[in-house]
C-alpha cells in the first residue's frame, strides 16, 4: 500500500470519550439466495461511542456475530450506512481494508485462535508484525504487553501449555499490542469458567478499554454483564433495546432500574 | 511474517516429518532413476569412450550403435589414407563369436582385432601382462573383470582355492581356433554384456568366420589444424561410407539403445511415475498442512494480513520443505546410487540430474502450495468467528 493509501486507510485524528466510535443505521445482511435466503441483520441502528464497552446479546442466530463482522470489516454489509472512526468500509479498496483492519481493529475470539506453534510472546507480537514491524522489535513489545496482563513469565510458553485464561490473556495482549481504536470480542469469557471469566473481564476493562478506545462484545454470558456501559439486545437481525449494563443487572436481579433507552 | 510461516511449518513435528519424508521419497527415486537412466546411457558408449586415440570412426552407413556389425571393404583402409587431413587410419575388426572354455563351458563373446602394427584401439588400462604381448603366439587379452563372471569355468568347477575362470596363460577356444590369455584389462562398465577380448587384427580375421568383407571400423585420426567434420566430409564423399567423430557415434549409439530396445521409456516411466507419486503424496500433504491451518490463515487475514502476504507465506512453506525434503531425498538417491554403482550397476549423477530433480521438486511443491493457497485467498476473513 502507497503511503497516501496508508494514511487514508488510517485514522488520521485522535478520537476522545464521548466521540462516536461505531456509527451503524439501516444496515442489513442475508446469506443465502432463493429459499434458502436468510436475514441475518434487518436494519440495525447503533451508535457506540468511544471509550464504551458495549455488549450485543441475544439469542444464537440473533446476527450478533454478522454486526460484529460488520462492524470490525471482515464482511460487507448489503445495505445502510455504518462507520468507523467516520470511515465507511465501503469506501475503502479491498487492501485499504485490510489495513484499516491490521492498524485500526484488535480481534478477541472465543476459541483465542494463537497460533500453536508460536509462543506467547510471538503471538502478541504478530500484529505488529503485520503491519511491517522486525520480528526481534515486535516480540519484544509482545513480551512487554504480555506483562501488562500478567503474563510476564509466560512469554516462552505454548498455547498448549497455558490454562484457557492464560490463553485468553496472551489473545487480549495480541488485540492491544498496536495499540487499535477498536476492539471487537466473540464471546470472550464461553469457554472460561466464572472467576477467570470475571478476571478476563476485569482486564478488558481496565487495560483495554480507555477514552479513545472502544470495545464490543458479543455474549450470552449474562455474568458479564455488570461490566458494560451498553447493552445492546438483539433478536431476529435486529436491536430490540439498548441498556446500561448497570440497569440490565440490577433487572436480572429483580431490582427493576433505569437507563434503558429503547430502539 | 516469514519467521511466523516457518514457526508454522515446522512447529507440528508430525506433519513436518510426514511433508519432509514425503518430498524426500519422491526427490529421491526421480533422482536414483535418472541417475540410473544417465548411467545406462553412458555406459552405451563406453568402448567408444575407452578408444579414445580415434578422432573419426569410418563404419558402414547403415551402423545405428557400436555393437552393430556391419563389414566395410579393406580397400577402404587404402583410399582413407589418401584423404587430405588424415593423419593416419587404423582396422578394427569387431565380431560376435562363440568361445568355448577349457571344461567345455559355450559363451558368446566380442572379439576386437587391432591394427597389427600399431595396436590402435586397445584397452585403456591392462591389470596383467602389456598390450605389446598381444603380438605373441596365440594371444589375447581378456577383461578382468570378467574372468570369474562371464567367463567362469562352470561343467567342471576346480578345486577349492583355484581361481574360477580364466588367468593369464590358461587356454581357450574362438570359433575353434585356440588362443591364449596373455594379459588381462580393465575397461570402463559396459552396458552391453558380452565380454570382450583383444587379439590383433590378423589373429582376429583367421579366428572369425570367412565373409567377403570383414573389417568393421576404420579408425581414423586427423591432422592437427584441420576440422573433424570437414575430413569427415571427405572421408564420406571419398569412400561412401559413413564418418563420425567419437561424441557422434557415442551420442546415435545411445540414442538407438535408449529407443529401440524401450529402456528410456520404462525408466521415463519409472522416473515420472516417482515425480507423480513423490507430487501427489507431498502435494497431497501440502494441501492438508494449509487446510489444517485455515484457521490461521483467517485469523492473520481478519487481523489485517494481505492475501499477498499469505501467499508468500504457503510459497515460502512450500520452497522450504521441498529444499530440505530434496535434500534428504538426494543424499538417499546417492547413496542407494553408490551401493548400486559398487556393485557394478549403472548410475551416474551429472550435474544435470541433482539440478533438473531439484527444479522439478521445486516447482511440484510451489505448485501444491499455489493451489492449496486458492482456499486462503477464497476464505473470508469473518469465518474466525464461527467455531
Amino acid at each position: 500500500m502507497s503511503a497516501t493509501a496508508t494514511m487514508q486507510a488510517g485514522m488520521g485524528t485522535a478520537t476522545r470519550r464521548g466521540e462516536t466510535a461505531v456509527h451503524c443505521k439501516g444496515v442489513t445482511k442475508h446469506y443465502g439466495e432463493g429459499t434458502s435466503k436468510v436475514w441475518a441483520l434487518r436494519g440495525i441502528d447503533l451508535e457506540i461511542g468511544a471509550g464504551e464497552l458495549t455488549m450485543l446479546v441475544g439469542p444464537s442466530g440473533c446476527g450478533k456475530t454478522t454486526l460484529i463482522s460488520v462492524v470490525a470489516g471482515i464482511l460487507d454489509r448489503d445495505d445502510g450506512e455504518c462507520t468507523v472512526f467516520g470511515r465507511d468500509f465501503t469506501r475503502m479498496s479491498a487492501s485499504e481494508k485490510t489495513r484499516f483492519r491490521g492498524e485500526n481493529v484488535g480481534f478477541v475470539f472465543q476459541q483465542f485462535n494463537l497460533l500453536p506453534t508460536l509462543t506467547a510472546a510471538e503471538n502478541v507480537a504478530v500484529p505488529l508484525m503485520i503491519l511491517g514491524k522486525g520480528r526481534s522489535a515486535a516480540v519484544k513489545q509482545g513480551a512487554e504487553m504480555l506483562e501488562k496482563v500478567g503474563l510476564k513469565d509466560k512469554l516462552k510458553s505454548l498455547p498448549s501449555q497455558l490454562s484457557g485464561g492464560q490463553q485468553q490473556r496472551v489473545a487480549i495482549a495480541r488485540a492491544l499490542v498496536h495499540e487499535p481504536k477498536l476492539i471487537v470480542c466473540d464471546e470472550p469469557t464461553s469457554a472460561l469458567d466464572h472467576d477467570t471469566g470475571h478476571v478476563i473481564m476485569r482486564m478488558l476493562k481496565n487495560v483495554a478499554l480507555n477514552e479513545s478506545r472502544s470495545l464490543v462484545i458479543v455474549t450470552h454470558d449474562a455474568r458479564i454483564f455488570e461490566f458494560a456501559d451498553k447493552i445492546a439486545k438483539m433478536d431476529d437481525g435486529r436491536i430490540k433495546e439498548v441498556s446500561n449494563g448497570v440497569a440490565e443487572v440490577a433487572r436480572r436481579n429483580g431490582g427493576g432500574g433505569g437507563g434503558g433507552a429503547g430502539h | 511474517m516469514m519467521s511466523v510461516a516457518l514457526k508454522m511449518l515446522v512447529g507440528d513435528k508430525l506433519k513436518y516429518i510426514g511433508l519432509v519424508a514425503g518430498i524426500a521419497f519422491a526427490a529421491m527415486l526421480v533422482v536414483q532413476q535418472a541417475g540410473i537412466l544417465v548411467g545406462l546411457a553412458q555406459q552405451t558408449g563406453s568402448f567408444i569412450r575407452d578408444t579414445s586415440q580415434a578422432d573419426l570412426w569410418v563404419m558402414e552407413s547403415q551402423v545405428r550403435f557400436s555393437q552393430d556389425v556391419l563389414p566395410i571393404s579393406d580397400g577402404t583402409l587404402l583410399r582413407t589414407r589418401g584423404i587430405e587431413g588424415v593423419d593416419w587410419a587404423v582396422p578394427m575388426y569387431q565380431g560376435f563369436l562363440k568361445a568355448r572354455l577349457e571344461d567345455g563351458t559355450r559363451a558368446t563373446m566380442i572379439l576386437i582385432g587391432l591394427d597389427d602394427a600399431t595396436l590402435m584401439g586397445g584397452p585403456p588400462e591392462m591389470v596383467s601382462g602389456r598390450l605389446a604381448d598381444l603380438r605373441t603366439d596365440k594371444a589375447v587379452l581378456i577383461d578382468h573383470d570378467a574372468r570369474d563372471t562371464k567367463l567362469k569355468l562352470k561343467r567342471s568347477p576346480r578345486p577349492e582355492g583355484e581361481p574360477a575362470g580364466l588367468r593369464v596363460g590358461d587356454s581357450f577356444a574362438i570359433n575353434d581356433v585356440e588362443v591364449r590369455v596373455a594379459g588381462e584389462y580393465r575397461a570402463s562398465k559396459s552396458f552391453f554384456w558380452e565380454p570382450v577380448v583383444y587379439t590383433t587384427y590378423s589373429r582376429a580375421l583367421q579366428i572369425a568366420p570367412r565373409e567377403r568383407k570383414l573389417m568393421t571400423y576404420l579408425m581414423v585420426k586427423v591432422k592437427d589444424g584441420h576440422d573433424k567434420r570437414e575430413v569427415a566430409e571427405r572421408i564420406r564423399a571419398a569412400t561412401g561410407l559413413e564418418a563420425r567423430t567419437s561424441d557422434e557415434f557415442i551420442r546415435i549409439t545411445a540414442d538407438y539403445i535408449l529407443t529401440e530396445t524401450g529402456i528410456l521409456v520404462n525408466f521415463a516411466l519409472a522416473v515420472g511415475l516417482g515425480f507423480l507419486v513423490g507430487t501427489l503424496v507431498s502435494g497431497q500433504m501440502l494441501y492438508n498442512f494449509t487446510l489444517d491451518n485455515l484457521r490461521y490463515y483467517g485469523t492473520l487475514k481478519a487481523m489485517g494480513a494481505s492475501n499477498l502476504r499469505l501467499v508468500g507465506m504457503v510459497l515460502v512453506q512450500a520452497v522450504v520443505v521441498a529444499c530440505i525434503g530434496y535434500g534428504i531425498g538426494l543424499g538417499a538417491g546417492s547413496l542407494l546410487g553408490k551401493v548400486v554403482g559398487d556393485a557394478g550397476l549403472a548410475f551416474s549423477m551429472p550435474w544435470q540430474v541433482p539440478v533438473g530433480g531439484f527444479v522439478a521438486i521445486t516447482l511440484c511443491c510451489v505448485i501444491a502450495g499455489l493451489i492449496s493457497v486458492i482456499r486462503v485467498l477464497q476464505l473470508e476473513p469473518a469465518v474466525v468467528f464461527r467455531s
